[in-house]
């Protein structure tokens, strides 16, 4: 651009100007790209707007909005989302309190079967939710794990635990072992170097990988749907999933839950972009 | 990984390779029991105690049920009578076998086609700098990050035969309403349709890291010798991006293989059928039937599949660093 302002030749300027209409032209086509792409989410949100119960004839535009879905969604499953939050958030502490130190010794500690180690947290990213499902709903049975908060929670780390060891791993390659000996030659211990040194320098990739666990949770419907048999403990997804039935009969209700259960989905990827941005990319390579 | 997250770190790299070798010789000179090696154990020691019970428990515990006869008896009597390959024979001789493979096949090459082909369109889009760029680009994850059972239930609507908005828009046209997920004919291509929403952003943002390691003076030089545009993509772009479309494609097919929630919340693997996998098989044996046995056969079919594309992705994923 500050060629633009240095330059007095007509040509150049002309040029210059040609091509900002084109970036403005660009934008625009983006804009009906992003467009096309979140109209699901922008009809999902109308929908829960309209005041029809059973029926889908909606407007394009919610003219007359009706609060009546967000009520009965509210009534209905006001609990399932208070169970979703619990699990969520009880994934996150216990994915972060189990990888962050394992991803500090892979990263940092001179073992030998590290890249063994890598491997096989590699591969356990890829073994099907249900194998994991048919197997925990036997042991869980024996242990009294089914219908309980724990029993979800453990069974939601699946998702989380690996990559959180991945992108934790990777941030804590970067940190020099130089700042750590320094403090184990002032006396700190291995677990006070780890906790007063290495995690504020790591504050960012536990942010990232503590909003993707919570993510994660909050989005199992798998876990929810094999590991719980009565109505005690039940996650907002496997609501939506009843509701879902195989009649909908108050379409209103079930999108307003389904934009209830988009709210931390929504609100993360507004506020903390550059976190979702890193874990996005982060956990598919290396 | 970020670009901007890995100039730091490749700079701190650097910067302590002494330091990181000094690291090196002081364990291995102390590789006795000592009460140092204890708590740098105890390090990895609570992660590696939860690989084991949730990942190699259920590898190894799928294995067993599908040689034994483990229904719902078996969590009243304790019994799981050993019957050999019986299972794996119900499994080849039902009728949804060869449909389910099928299908399973459909599924994931179609919903892998459509993804990365709008993603990598997308991707090539966003790689030019102009108003907004970065901003668009981020929103557009958001279909990734919603639970998919939001997903499902939205589409659902959308793709209602009788009132949604699609078959709305395509009778305002002129055309006739398709029965989306009534039909058997067209469910699964409805379903596809969904998964390849879904996963367009996880693709756009994986290209668009790999084109961005593309070094621009590639372009200038290129540009140069005549190459732009088309010529410019087919001759410097594809080659250059190619480790990176290997891990992506690969990733692509593991993670479509395991769908179940899009599926059950759509059709529930209807109609007649229609949408069946071998991981809504393996579900419904499991947990509809409750044919434990059944269904963990059904799903280590479902693990040697994966495992084949999880060794085609090592090794496509070594390649990506390497280069």
């Amino acid at each position: 651009m500050s060629t633009v302002l240095l330059t007095v030749d007509a040509a150049a300027a002309r040029r210059a100007r040609a091509r900002s209409t084109r970036s403005v032209g660009f934008t625009v086509l983006g804009v009906m790209f992003l467009g096309v792409m979140l109209f699901p989410v922008y009809w999902m949100i109308n929908a829960s707007l309209q005041p029809s119960g059973n029926t889908l004839t909606a407007d394009f535009f919610p003219f007359d909005p009706s609060f009546a879905g967000y009520e009965t969604a509210i009534a209905d499953q006001g609990a399932n989302l208070v169970t979703s939050l619990i699990i969520s958030l009880g994934t996150v502490v216990l994915s972060l309190v189990i990888a962050a130190p394992a991803a500090y010794a892979l990263a940092q500690f001179r073992y030998r079967w590290i890249n063994v180690a890598l491997l096989a947290i590699l591969v356990a990213q890829m073994i099907p939710g249900i194998v994991i499902a048919n197997a925990l709903y036997a042991a869980y049975n024996d242990l009294g794990l089914l219908n309980s908060l724990p029993g979800l929670i453990l069974a939601d780390s699946t998702t989380a635990i690996p990559f959180a060891i991945l992108i934790l791993r990777a941030f804590m390659l970067g940190v020099p072992p130089s700042i750590i000996e320094a403090a184990r030659v002032d006396g700190a211990g291995q677990v006070r170097a780890f906790v007063s040194i290495v995690l504020p320098i790591a504050k960012n990739s536990l942010i990232t990988a503590g909003l993707f666990a919570f993510l994660f949770s909050w989005s199992d419907f798998l876990f929810a749907l094999t590991l719980t048999t009565t109505e005690d403990i039940r996650p907002v997804t496997l609501g939506i999933y009843q509701y879902l039935g195989t009649q909908v009969s108050n379409w209103s209700a079930v999108m307003a839950t389904a934009v209830l259960s988009s709210i931390p989905a929504i609100v993360l990827l507004v506020l903390a972009q550059k976190f979702i941005a890193a874990g996005a990319t982060g956990g598919a390579l290396k | 990984m970020t670009p901007a997250t890995r100039e730091p770190q490749q700079a701190a790299n650097e910067e302590t390779a002494p330091s990181i070798r000094a690291a090196a010789a002081m364990t291995r000179r102390g590789r006795s029991f000592t009460k140092d090696n204890v708590v740098k154990a105890m390090f990895i020691v609570p992660a590696a105690i939860y690989i084991i019970l949730f990942f190699g428990y259920p590898v190894v515990k799928n294995l067993l049920m599908s040689v034994q006869e483990y229904t719902t008896k078996t969590f009243f009597t304790g019994e799981a009578p050993f019957v050999g390959i019986e299972n794996y024979l119900t499994v080849v001789n039902s009728n949804l076998f060869w449909p389910s493979i099928v299908n399973t096949a459909l599924f994931t090459i179609g919903s892998i086609a459509g993804q990365f082909v709008i993603g990598l369109a997308l991707a090539v889009f966003f790689k030019r700098r102009f108003p907004l760029s970065g901003f668009l680009r981020a929103m557009l994850l958001l279909p990734w990050l919603l639970p998919l059972i939001v997903a499902s239930a939205t589409w659902r609507s959308i793709l209602d035969k009788d009132s949604g908005i699609l078959n709305q828009f395509l009778t305002g046209i002129g055309l006739d309403a398709v029965p989306w997920l009534t039909s058997p004919s067209v469910a699964l291509t409805a379903v596809i349709i969904v998964n390849i929403w879904i996963g367009i952003p996880f693709n756009v943002t994986i290209l668009y890291g790999g084109l961005q390691d593309i070094p621009d003076e590639l372009y200038e030089a290129g540009s140069l010798d005549g190459a732009t545009g088309w010529k410019a993509f087919w001759h410097i772009t594809v080659p250059n991006l190619r480790p990176v479309v290997s891990v992506v494609l690969v990733l692509g097919v593991v993670y479509t293989l395991k769908v179940l929630d899009i599926i059950l919340g759509l059709t529930n693997g209807g109609p007649a059928n229609a949408t069946q996998t071998l991981a809504i098989r393996s579900y419904q044996e499991s947990f509809v039937n409750f044919e434990f046995g059944v269904g963990a056969a059904f799903s280590n079919i479902l693990i040697v599949i994966s495992l084949v594309f999880a060794v085609i992705y090592l090794r496509a994923n070594r390649r990506a660093v390497d280069e």
